[in-house]
C-alpha cells in the first residue's frame, strides 16, 4: 500500500480500526477532538461503535464495559479529561480489563499524570510516546496488542503536533505475535452453569468457586507489573558510545533534539541522544548504560522537569544530570511555545554543555 | 388437582417460601436481618430464569450492600465503579446487542454518585435495564443521608431528621427518568408487603421484556427495607417502609411501551 497524506488524528483512527478496534467513546477536548471526530466518521462504517460520551467519566466507563465484553476498545482525552478518567484506568488495571487510552496531551506537562497515574492502588500504565505520526500509527496497533497481552489499560502519549500534523503514512494491520485467548471475557453464557464469570477488582469469586480475594489478587497484579517493567521497556538512542554529552527527551521534542544533535555531531561535538519510547516502563537500565561515560546528561522536556526524576534515578552519574527544558506554552494554551524550536534547543544544549 | 392424603402424617415439615431457592442462587446472602435487598435479588433471578435468558445475560453491579451478591448470583457479572454501572452496561450492550444487560445499584450509587450516568443512558435510549434498590440510606457505610432520603428521616448525617432547609429535598429517580424520551419502561415496586413483592416481580419481568423487544431503556426502582440503617427493629422494616418511603415514592408503572 502506498503513502496517503493524512492528519495525525485520522491516521491514528485508521490505525486503531486496522488493529480491530470495535468500540470508541470520547468527549471532545482539543487536541483530542480530531481523533474523536475521525473515529465518529470512520468506525461505524467499519462495523464498530463510536459514542460521543456525555463526559469523560462516562466515556472511559463505557470503554471499560465494552472491553469487559470482549471488544478491542479505546477512549481518549487530554489533561483534565484524563484526570477524570484516572479512577477508571486504575480500576481497569486492577480488574484486568484491557483498553487503549489516547492521551492527546496539550503539551508535555502530563508526564507525571501518565506515568504515575492519579488512580488508586498498586498499578502502572504502559505508556508509549511516539515522536511523530508514522510512529504513532505503529504504536496505536502495538498498544492494542500490549493491552490484550497483559490484560491492562495502556496509553498513547500524544500532543498537538501528532494530532494535527499532516504526514504521508501507510496504514496496514501489523502482526505483533500471538496473544493469550480471551477466555475471561463476559459474554453472558456463564449464567446457570455454576461457573459464571466475574470481572471484579476484589476477585473474591463465587460462593461455590472462591477467587483469590484482594490480598492475593493485588499481589499478583503487582507482580504482573514488575514483569511488564522488566520486559516491555523500549528506547532509541544514537551516538551514545563515547559521547561526552547525552540529551534525553521524549515524544515530539525528541524529534527536534535528534535534528539538533545531528547538526552538532556534524560540527564535531561528542554528543548523542537517548529517547524513552515507553515512558512507563521507563528504560532505566538502558539509560544507565547509555550515560556511563557521559560528563553531561541533559534533559529536554516541555515542562518544569518531570521525566527529569526518572533520568536522575537511572543516569549512571546523577550529578551529571542537568535540566535544559521548561514550561513553554502558546498564548492559546493549546500548543507549544517558543521553546519547541530547533535553534532554541540548540542554544540550550550548548549552554548545558558549557 | 392434587389430592392430599390426610389419613397419614406428612413425610416432612411444611416448607417455607425461603426453602424454594432460585437455581441461580449459589449460596446464602450475608446482609442484615430484615433487609429488603435479598428479596429483590431473588425476584430478579427468578425473572431471568422464567424468561429463559440465563445464558445470555450480563449483570453490572455497583457499590453497596448488594455488591456482595456478585458472590452468590450465578450470572456473568462486571463489578464496576461506584455510580458508573449504566455507562459500563452501555459499553457491554453496544458490543453484545443480543445479550440482556442489567445494572444493580443502590440509591447512593445511582442517585448520589452516578445520577448523570442513568439519566444520560435513559436519554440515549440504551437497551438496558437499570435496577435501583432504593432504601433511602447508605446502608453499607452504616446509615447516612442519601439523595433519596425522605424528609424527616433520621440518619447518622441528619440526626434530627432530613430537613429541607438544610439538606434539600429527596430525588424521585423513577419520575426523573420517566420524563426522558429514551425511556421505554419505568416502574416502581416495593418489597415491604407480599403484594408489593408480587407486583415487583411483574415489573421486573416487564422491564426485561421491554429490553428484549428493543423498545428502549428500562428502569425499575425497588423500595427496600433497611432496618439497620433506619435504626428500627428488623421486624418493623416493612411497616416503616410503607409509612415513610412509599408515601413519597408511590408504587406502580410510570411509563410502559
Amino acid at each position: 500500500m502506498g503513502l496517503e497524506l493524512l492528519e495525525g488524528s485520522t491516521a491514528i483512527a485508521r490505525s486503531a480500526i486496522a488493529a480491530g478496534c470495535g468500540f470508541f467513546a470520547g468527549y471532545p477536548m482539543s487536541p483530542f477532538t480530531g481523533l474523536l471526530e475521525s473515529m465518529s466518521r470512520e468506525l461505524p462504517a467499519a462495523g464498530g461503535v463510536c459514542l460521543n460520551a456525555e463526559s469523560e467519566i462516562e466515556g472511559v466507563n463505557m470503554t471499560l464495559g465494552a472491553a469487559a465484553a470482549g471488544a478491542r476498545a479505546a477512549t481518549g482525552s487530554c489533561g483534565q479529561g484524563i484526570a477524570l478518567m484516572q479512577e477508571a484506568i486504575a480500576e481497569a488495571a486492577l480488574n484486568e480489563t484491557p483498553f487503549v487510552v489516547f492521551n492527546m496531551a496539550r503539551n508535555q506537562q502530563d508526564y507525571f499524570q501518565a506515568t504515575r497515574g492519579g488512580g488508586w492502588g498498586d498499578y502502572r500504565t504502559i505508556t508509549l510516546a511516539p515522536k511523530d505520526v508514522p510512529e504513532a500509527v505503529e504504536h496505536t496497533q502495538l498498544l492494542f496488542h500490549l493491552a490484550d497481552k497483559h490484560r491492562a489499560p495502556v496509553m498513547l502519549y500524544g500532543d498537538p503536533l501528532l494530532a494535527q500534523t499532516r504526514v504521508g503514512v501507510s496504514i496496514e494491520p501489523r502482526d505483533f505475535g500471538s496473544l493469550p485467548p480471551k477466555d475471561w471475557v463476559l459474554d453472558g453464557t456463564g449464567g446457570g452453569t455454576g461457573h459464571s464469570r466475574q470481572v471484579w477488582t476484589w476477585a473474591m469469586g463465587k460462593a461455590t468457586d472462591p477467587g483469590p480475594g484482594p490480598d492475593r489478587h493485588w499481589r499478583s497484579i503487582a507482580a504482573k507489573f514488575d514483569a511488564i517493567a522488566a520486559a516491555e521497556a523500549r528506547h532509541e538512542q544514537a551516538y551514545v558510545e563515547g559521547a561526552e554529552t547525552v540529551v534525553v527527551s521524549f515524544g515530539s521534542a525528541a524529534k527536534f533534539v535528534e535534528h539538533v544533535v545531528d547538526e552538532l555531531r556534524a560540527e564535531g561535538h561528542r554528543i548523542g541522544w537517548f529517547r524513552p519510547v515507553t515512558l512507563w516502563p521507563f528504560p532505566g537500565a538502558a539509560l544507565t548504560a547509555a550515560t556511563r561515560g557521559a560528563r553531561q546528561v541533559l534533559v529536554f522536556e516541555l515542562n518544569a522537569g518531570q521525566m527529569l526524576d526518572d533520568v536522575r534515578i537511572h543516569a549512571a552519574d546523577r550529578d551529571a544530570v542537568r535540566f535544559i527544558g521548561g514550561v513553554s506554552i502558546s498564548e492559546s494554551g493549546l500548543a507549544y511555545g517558543e521553546l519547541m524550536d530547533a535553534p532554541v534547543i540548540r542554544t540550550r544544549i550548548l549552554e548545558g554543555v558549557a | 388437582m392434587t389430592t392430599i392424603d390426610t389419613s397419614r402424617p406428612p413425610e416432612g415439615p411444611a416448607k417455607l417460601a425461603a426453602d424454594f431457592k432460585p437455581n441461580l442462587l449459589l449460596g446464602e446472602h450475608s446482609l442484615c436481618p430484615g433487609c429488603g435487598e435479598p428479596v429483590a435479588l431473588r425476584l430478579l433471578l427468578e425473572v431471568l430464569q422464567e424468561l429463559d435468558i440465563v445464558q445470555r445475560t450480563i449483570g453490572v453491579v455497583g457499590h453497596g450492600c448488594y455488591g456482595s451478591f456478585v458472590r452468590i448470583m450465578d450470572v456473568d457479572v462486571l463489578q464496576c465503579l461506584h455510580g458508573r454501572a449504566p455507562s459500563c452496561a452501555t459499553g457491554i450492550k453496544r458490543v453484545r446487542p443480543d445479550v440482556a444487560v442489567f445494572t444493580m445499584q443502590g440509591d447512593g450509587d445511582m442517585a448520589n454518585e452516578g445520577l448523570q450516568e442513568v439519566l444520560h443512558a435513559a436519554a440515549r435510549g440504551e437497551k438496558i435495564t437499570c435496577v435501583l434498590l432504593n432504601n433511602g440510606v447508605f446502608g453499607d457505610t452504616g446509615g447516612q443521608l442519601t439523595a433519596t432520603t425522605v424528609l424527616g428521616q433520621r440518619t447518622k448525617t441528619s440526626l434530627s431528621g432530613r430537613d429541607a432547609d438544610e439538606h434539600g429535598y429527596p430525588i424521585p429517580v423513577a419520575d426523573l427518568v420517566a420524563g426522558l424520551r429514551g425511556a421505554a419502561y419505568v416502574a416502581r415496586g416495593g418489597v415491604g408487603t407480599a403484594g408489593g413483592v408480587a407486583q415487583t416481580k411483574r415489573i421486573l419481568r416487564r422491564a426485561f421484556e421491554t429490553q428484549l423487544s428493543g423498545a428502549g431503556f428500562g428502569l425499575v426502582e425497588i423500595l427496600t427495607m433497611c432496618p439497620t440503617g433506619w435504626f428500627v427493629p428488623a421486624g418493623e422494616g416493612p411497616d416503616y417502609l410503607g409509612e415513610s418511603m412509599e408515601k413519597v415514592y408511590p408504587l406502580g408503572e410510570l411509563i410502559s411501551p
